[in-house]
């Protein structure tokens, strides 16, 4: 009986020792342990949070560089769109321009040509009808230098003006 | 492993013949006052003293001489209070006059000649053992809160072997069972959990200044019982108490039986807790002595390998059942300081 009979001795000493010992221990051990444990564990938590952020923001950062380069790409493209058909267009514009010059050089050396030839052949005319004339004194002077043979081709001559 | 299973069965059914023999041992005895009393020496185990027992010697003229730490013996008799070292009774031998009081000790009871009742607050071996456990406790966790205080955000040393524990107090027993409410028992909760582990490791020290039978006391049990009957019941929130007295979903003319028998539950929780850890301690301790006694009741060395073997495994349960109690105790009060402050749904 005397093992399930309570002591009040006993009682008293186990209350207090239990009140001091929590007492004691709760703020020498459990406050400083716990307090510790839990800003470590919320650091934890803050710095995995700012990990995931920081993925995010790489993500985001390389979402943008993406679009910058594609944006970039675009512009180079067309950049160098607009410069070839510029160039095409001053390429088929010289082309023009020189042809057309050329067609102007060519026109005007015909005609000077064109005036060259018709002046040397009025010139050749000229000389062609001189030197004729002078032949055909010439002959005439040889041919008419009897007075019978004059005659005879003055009647021809006057023959032909009849027949007209 | 088998053989291990074949050498333990074996020892089993030798441990049954020997009770039979044991038995028979006991009432041989009764003739002889000089024969081992293996009840007498467990229970004077079991039991609180007045002094902490080391050990017997007999000198050369063959008489025996106790060596025992004499411990204060504080008495409250009458609106007196006593104060004098328990050697004063010279092991129950002589009486302790003080004033017009005489006290005598008789088998661990301290009583007074002239029919007055003294009340009994000693220092007696279990208080002894309970103060060694305060200053180990505080020692360890003192040391191991200052290692956190300085601004060590990661545990070293002792600290980082206590910290799993209290963690494992925190996030096991507490929180699962109490819930967002867990902080504010939490200091209760994890101080229980040590007080009882420590003490029932001190109990399980075979020898000075161990050995005590602290946890497995009732009246330890019944303290710690009741303080968490006490936190219970001072934090039961509105269900809890509506809970009891008008417990819903139960007509109204079952109430003078549903009242009884909820208050019945009330008690019967601490009542419980107190139970299951003086059973657990105190039979641990008598399985261990009554092994040891075997040696003495057949006074034969060649029994000394088996009963060895049987402590050491029984030393080794008792390691896991005193951090199992220490759970159980714990974890049981979390559940009922849970069911008590827990918010319930509103249907």
């Amino acid at each position: 009986m005397d093992l399930i009979t309570p002591q009040i001795g006993l009682i008293f000493w186990t209350t207090l020792s239990f009140l001091i010992l929590m007492f004691l221990l709760k703020k020498l051990a459990w406050a400083p342990i716990l307090g510790a444990v839990k800003t470590r564990e919320s650091s934890i938590k803050d710095a995995l949070e700012a990990a995931e952020n920081a993925r995010k923001e790489m993500a985001t950062l390389q979402a943008d560089n993406d679009r910058v380069l594609k944006e970039a790409r675009a512009e180079r493209d067309e950049m160098l769109k607009e410069a070839r058909d510029i160039k095409a267009t001053i390429v088929s514009d010289a082309k023009n321009s020189a042809k057309e010059e050329a067609d102007k050089m060519i026109a005007s050396a015909k005609a000077v040509i064109e005036n060259e030839k018709a002046a040397a052949v009025s010139e050749l005319k000229s000389s062609v009808g001189a030197l004729s004339v002078q032949i055909a004194e010439k002959v005439l002077k040889a041919e008419l230098k009897d007075s019978d043979k004059q005659n005879a081709y003055i009647s021809e001559m006057l023959k032909d003006v009849k027949l007209n | 492993m088998k053989t291990t299973l074949k050498f333990i069965i074996t020892l089993s059914a030798f441990l049954a013949t020997s009770a039979n023999l044991f038995a028979g041992a006991k009432s041989a005895e009764q003739g002889d006052k000089k024969e081992f009393d293996a009840v007498e020496v467990i229970m004077h185990h079991i039991a609180d003293a007045h002094e902490f027992h080391i050990l017997d010697y007999v000198d050369s003229a063959g008489v025996e001489h106790p060596v025992s730490l004499p411990l204060p013996v504080i008495l409250f008799t009458d609106g007196h209070l006593d104060v004098f070292m328990s050697s004063a009774f010279d092991h129950g031998h002589a009486d302790v006059v003080r004033g017009n009081r005489t006290y005598r000790m008789d088998h661990g009871h301290i009583t007074e000649l002239g029919g007055l009742h003294p009340i009994d607050f000693s220092i007696t071996k279990n208080v002894f053992s309970m103060f060694l456990s305060l200053i180990i406790i505080l020692s360890i966790f003192i040391s191991v809160g200052r290692t956190y205080r300085k601004g060590n955000v990661v545990p070293k040393g002792l600290a980082s072997f206590m910290e799993p524990l209290v963690l494992f107090v925190r996030d096991d027993i507490a929180v699962p069972n109490i819930g967002k409410k867990a902080d504010k028992f939490l200091p209760y909760l994890l101080t229980v959990f040590f007080f009882i582990w420590i003490n029932n490791l001190i109990g399980l020290v075979p020898f000075f200044p161990g050995s005590a039978n602290l946890t497995g006391n009732i009246s330890f049990t019944v303290t710690l019982a009741l303080i968490t009957f006490l936190i219970t019941n001072f934090n039961g929130n509105k269900d809890y108490w509506k809970h009891i007295f008008a417990t819903p979903g139960v007509p109204v003319w079952l109430a003078p039986i549903m009242i009884p028998v909820e208050i019945m539950g009330i008690l019967a929780k601490p009542i419980a807790l107190l139970i299951r850890l003086f059973a657990n301690i105190t039979a641990g301790h008598i399985i261990i002595l009554s092994l040891i006694s075997l040696i003495f009741i057949f006074k034969s060395v060649a029994i000394a390998p088996v009963s060895v073997g049987f402590v050491l495994f029984m030393n080794v349960l008792e390691l896991l059942v005193a951090a199992i109690q220490a759970y159980i105790f714990t974890l049981l009060s979390a559940l009922f300081i849970g069911m008590a402050v827990e918010e319930h749904e509103h249907h």
